[in-house]
């Protein structure tokens, strides 16, 4: 290595982001008395209006990012928040039109926990298979559609695997078919174009964290033409036009508004940088035997890469990895004590998702850090599979799954 | 999750010197080889354990092991524990080995108490695998 490099390297841009400096700058100057810390919803005085334009001018910031109209965003803690008021608001406005909606298998535990709600309210849900590379088909979604579907909620990009939904298509079947149409972007800004001047989507959630903003604040496009109307999950005040009431954070909004307008004007270059890390990364990374990519490769966001290192286990190889900081869809990195769903999903055997690794790389992620990184994997892999049991019987040629294992 | 100390130690030495730390396979065919592997890759670890025994009065201790194991930093850690329990020991002792033993040795969690129960399998099943050869 020629160059020095600070450890661990972050390598989980998926999970969160760090705030872009010039982002805390703005966040900084609406918190203390010498800023611009008013209430936005006071009336009566000059710090509320200059609060107030502050969020204002964040909001259509947020609107000039997906090209939308700025009375379209309505604040929310998150994307969390976002997917539950956009599902229960919709399946609670028009629960008289019908009770059916439909999702995926690979959505976030934001929009399957909300659906899980729904259904011990009464609702039905139908969570849709992906395809072996990890995308919802338009056959699945045409197949499920019934006359008393209201809702069908997919995501943008898949947060495991990078994967990119056919908004398009989705979308125009549930505007043929009089549904609304959800969609979770919070991994697609920045990355993906989004254009809701033309998209037939109807309800977005966004996150202000994944895109170099601060946590703990979101929003959701709310269409309004044609209009789609929704029920408040949160009462108190009549804030967002009753959508969501609660004072609006102006340090947090001013510094989602200032991550989403950098996003706008450095995707271009941001999305090429990130691109070239990631062949470089890639093209190196696959000359190691059995490793498999998953999700498919032709069709998603190159700032993920989701990888299997088959006869090594995740946790262990994360261990193995400790100056890199990535996500594994090994059971025992999480408390479920199950693999990644999302792998599951996509028809991974349990063995391949537990090798699974999810590298995510970011604005701020440099070349030295992939090549470092990749000589520590590289070194890693070849340390676990001396000690797997499992490639010595690959290399033996004995065939696992005909292995009678005594499990336990 | 947080590992003890312990745990990560035992990993990391195994990991970087994989022949001190007993790494390795026997052939299984030998008379004096016991074998013993546990769990399934489904499940997430598989131990592979391997006792070269020797005849001692009556009985037979424990001359040097080697072993094999997939799976988490502490499955690897309990078996590189167990492993370091076993050299002189009599099989008789060895059977006596319980998981709690390594478990407390290496201060799992106690969700990671299945990695110590697996390593005791494992003994179990290799001197089970030597006596059936004599």
């Amino acid at each position: 290595m020629s160059k020095t490099i600070d450890l661990p390297i972050y390598l989980d841009y998926a999970s969160t982001t760090p705030v872009d400096s010039r982002v805390a700058k703005k966040m900084i100057d609406h918190l203390t008395l010498d800023g611009n810390f008013g209430n936005p919803a006071s009336r009566s005085h000059k710090f509320g209006w200059k609060a107030e334009e502050s969020v204002e001018e964040a909001r259509s910031h947020i609107a000039n990012l997906v090209n939308c109209d700025p009375r379209e965003i309505v604040w929310t803690s998150g994307a969390t928040e976002a997917d539950n008021l956009a599902i229960k608001g919709i399946a609670n406005f028009y629960k008289s039109k019908g009770t059916h909606i439909i999702t995926s298998k690979i959505e976030h535990k934001a929009v399957l926990d909300p659906c899980r709600q729904l259904e011990r309210d009464g609702f039905e849900i139908t969570y849709l298979e992906p395809s072996d590379g990890g995308i919802i088909t338009l056959q699945s979604v045409r197949d499920a559609i019934r006359d008393d579907t209201i809702l069908i909620s997919i995501m943008h990009v898949n947060n495991e695997l990078g994967t990119i939904n056919d908004l398009e298509g989705i979308g125009s079947l549930a505007r043929k078919n009089g549904i609304f149409f959800h969609v979770d972007a919070a991994q697609s800004t920045g990355k993906v174009n989004i254009d809701l001047s033309s998209l037939p989507v109807d309800l977005m959630s966004f996150s202000a964290h994944k895109t170099y903003g601060p946590k703990g604040i979101g929003a959701l496009f709310v269409r309004r033409k044609p209009r789609v109307r929704i029920e408040a999950q949160i009462h108190g005040g009549g804030h967002e036009r009753g959508m969501r009431s609660g004072t609006l954070p102006t340090h947090q909004i001013v510094g989602m508004g200032e991550a989403f307008r950098l996003a706008k004007e450095e995707m271009d270059a941001d999305k090429e940088r990130i691109y070239s890390l990631h062949n470089r990364f890639y093209d190196s990374v696959s000359k190691i035997e059995e490793i498999y990519v998953n999700g498919d490769s032709k069709n998603k966001v190159s700032n993920i890469l989701n990888i299997s290192f088959a006869y090594v286990e995740g946790e262990s190889l994360i261990m193995a990895l400790k100056d890199i900081a990535v996500s594994s869809g090994s059971a025992c990195t999480s408390a479920s004590l199950e693999p990644s769903y999302v792998l599951r999903a996509i028809g991974r055997k349990d063995e391949l998702a537990s090798s699974s690794i999810r590298f995510s790389f970011g604005r701020f992620t440099t070349e030295e850090e992939v090549d470092y990184t990749l000589a520590l994997i590289n070194h890693a892999v070849e340390r676990l599979r001396e000690l797997s049991p499992l490639w010595e019987m690959y290399l033996d040629g004995i065939d696992l799954d005909s292995v009678e294992w005594q499990t336990h | 999750m947080a590992y003890s100390k312990k745990v990560i130690d035992k990993f990391e030495n195994t990991l970087n010197e994989p022949e001190k730390f007993n790494v390795g396979r026997f052939d299984p065919k030998e008379a004096n080889i016991g074998t013993g592997m546990v769990g399934a890759p489904a499940c997430g670890d598989v131990m592979k354990l391997q006792i070269k025994c020797e005849s001692k009065g009556n009985t037979h201790i424990i001359k040097d092991v080697k072993f094999k194991t997939y799976g988490c930093g502490s499955a690897i850690a309990s078996s590189s524990e167990l492993v370091d329990m076993l050299v002189g020991k009599t099989l008789e002792e060895a059977r006596q080995i319980k998981n709690i033993e390594i478990a407390e040795a290496l201060e799992l969690p106690s969700i990671k108490i299945h990695c110590s129960v697996l390593a005791e399998d494992s003994i179990q099943q290799a001197i089970d695998d030597f006596e059936q050869k004599q």
